[in-house]
């Protein structure tokens, strides 16, 4: 009765799932500072150093100063970070380590509305981090017009896409070392490769095509616009990729998921 | 309507040559307001079958009735009605006693307002009175039992299935859980619980059931198991015997003392409907020391399912 097809079923998901994501909440909410600080910091100090530092050399990039290209990219990239930290680390502990994912299964919750909830939960989390980023960048004035106000749903669906691809990491992961692997292969290269600190238009030409289809990619093009207050060029098609990428991703987490603590 | 009903429950993990079958047709009915203990050595099923009666794994074959509703199918509704201590400890640690307790509610869909006047008497029920605000790495091992007690009461469960609740606690912990747990039957409550322990079993439960291997192998009253099973009374004999130890009496004599008699190690058991002949022997036997007592539900356990080891 158990076949590989049921485990890759369509998710069921019901509103219990709010729950799940409320008990997440209420955690990050008794340590919420130094949570939003610790993800905060790190892009700030990359931001500002890289940004005045290597901004002395560079005197503009893509008509704007080189800090103020290297913003939208900042958003982008640590809202990828934020994401995916919580969906692989925190997400393994509460899976595997805590076992909180198979008390909560006791009660009237499947595994479907955990899943679903973890990944609204990461990319929520990352939102807010991304939002104290965004705060930090606009204190600095390099997020003058209104428009960049538009970057918080894309930064939650760049939270969604990402916390969904975290999650098929959580999945197949047997302990937490197996996560050194997905940062040093997937996200450190996808960072430097995304146009995050230098226009794409500087990479060779067979790279810059496959790079162009990273998902990173593609929040940065519509996040870096947006700071700038500029409309994105096909925005349409940015926001359809992320979107896509989410479902599948999660889909695929899900299905990877059930096999693991359902058999 | 039966609080749990499983029929022909068989659970196959692994496929192909790797395939095991862990439970193997296995029926069980419990009766509204009974406490049912399921028995087993480390490795019979237990788990896997409450994994499977919850709709946390897909059965092989066999069906299942929870609280009425069909398993897998209704398995999320007929949750709502049952309460659960798993058999490791999974409370959050990043929360207190009392916002585990309102956090687990919250997956019932209770609400705060609903929940927190109970939560003193919840803890309280539990032996935790005052423990609101403690954090979990504070407590003891059988302080966290005890909350996952008080957890799985917090949907006032029409079914609370227990797996081992006894198991690793100190006899002080284990004799409160004994008495809370009388105390939810003779309100009504219906108990499945598992256990290693015979006396857990003799003393709680209504009916019992002996599994090992997948199957059941004895099912019903301890008084009923243990008529059914053994010879009503035991001569347990150790010590020397002719320059060797009791096996070697054993081999010499016990068959034509007693109806069935065990050597395990250097001890005779040796199974009877009258112990009065071989008492008279063994007052002969000045290096041979003896135990009479009446048979009793380990007795029925080790004949059942051996005295080897599990793992
Ligand atoms: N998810 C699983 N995959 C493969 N084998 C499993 C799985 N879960 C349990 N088993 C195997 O099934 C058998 C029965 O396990 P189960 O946990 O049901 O036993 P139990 O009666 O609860 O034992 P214990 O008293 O040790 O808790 C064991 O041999 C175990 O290794
Ligand atoms: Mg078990």
């Amino acid at each position: 009765m158990t076949s590989v097809t049921d485990h890759f079923a369509p998710p069921r998901l019901s509103l219990r799932l709010l729950a799940v994501w409320r008990r997440n909440f209420l955690v990050w909410r008794k340590l919420a500072l130094p949570s939003i600080v610790g993800n905060l910091a790190d892009p700030v100090i990359y931001m500002l150093g890289l940004g005045y530092g290597l901004g002395m050399l560079v005197p503009e990039v893509e008509g704007v100063s080189y800090i103020a290209f290297l913003a939208g990219g900042t958003l982008a990239y640590s809202t990828m970070n934020a994401a995916t930290f919580e969906a692989l680390y925190s997400g393994f502990s509460r899976m595997h380590t805590q076992k909180t994912w198979e008390a909560i299964m006791n009660a009237p919750v499947s595994l479907d509305d955990i899943v679903a909830a973890e990944l609204l939960w990461a990319a929520s989390k990352a939102c807010l981090a991304g939002i104290a980023i965004l705060a930090v960048i606009a204190a600095f004035g390099f997020a003058a017009s209104p428009l960049a106000l538009a970057a918080i749903p894309v930064i939650f669906l760049t939270g969604l896409c990402f916390a969904a691809l975290g999650l098929i990491m959580t999945a197949l992961a047997p302990s937490y070392d197996f996560f050194m692997y997905y940062f040093t292969l997937v996200i450190t290269p996808m960072t430097l490769l995304s146009g995050v600190f230098f226009p794409q238009g500087q990479l060779p030409d067979a790279v810059r095509t496959v790079a162009e289809c990273l998902p990173l990619s593609h929040a940065v093009a519509l996040v870096r616009p947006l700071l700038l207050g500029e409309l994105p060029p096909q925005a349409g098609l940015h926001l359809a990729v992320l979107a896509g990428i989410a479902v599948a991703a999660f889909w695929l987490a899900l299905g990877l998921t059930r096999r693991r603590l359902l058999k | 309507m039966s609080p749990l009903e499983i029929t022909g429950l068989v659970k196959r993990f692994g496929e192909g040559a790797e395939a095991r079958e862990v439970v193997r047709g296995l029926d069980l009915s419990l009766a509204p307001g009974e406490c049912f203990a399921l028995l087993g050595p480390n490795g019979a099923g237990k788990t896997t079958t409450l994994r499977c009666a919850l709709g946390l794994t897909a059965a092989t074959a066999g069906s299942i009735r929870l609280c009425g509703l069909p398993v897998p199918e209704r398995a999320r509704d007929a949750r709502a009605r049952v309460g659960v201590v798993p058999q490791l400890d999974s409370l959050d640690p990043d929360f207190t006693c009392a916002e585990n307790l309102l956090v687990f509610a919250g997956y019932f869909g209770l609400h705060e307002r609903e929940v927190r006047p109970r939560i003193p008497e919840l803890l309280a029920f539990a032996g935790l009175e005052g423990k609101e605000n403690a954090r979990i790495q504070s407590l003891s091992g059988g302080m966290k039992r005890r909350l996952t007690l008080a957890r799985a009461l917090v949907n006032r469960p029409e079914l609370l299935i227990l797996d081992e609740p006894t198991t690793g606690l100190d006899p002080q912990a284990r004799h409160l859980i004994w008495e809370r747990l009388r105390r939810l039957t003779a309100e009504g409550t219906t108990i499945l619980l598992t256990t290693h322990f015979m006396d857990e079993a003799e003393r709680l439960a209504n009916r019992l059931a002996i599994m090992d291997a997948g199957r059941i192998l004895a099912q019903g009253s301890p008084r009923e198991v243990i008529a059914a099973h053994i010879e009503p009374q035991v001569v347990e004999i150790f010590g020397e015997w002719q320059g060797e130890g009791a096996a070697a009496w054993a081999a010499a004599h016990a068959h034509a003392l007693c109806q069935r008699c065990e050597v395990s190690g250097e001890t005779a058991f040796c199974y009877t409907t009258d112990a009065a002949p071989l008492l008279a022997h063994l007052a002969h036997q000045p290096g041979l020391r003896s135990l009479h007592r009446p048979a009793n539900l380990e007795d029925v356990f080790l004949k059942l399912t051996g005295r080897d080891l599990r793992d």
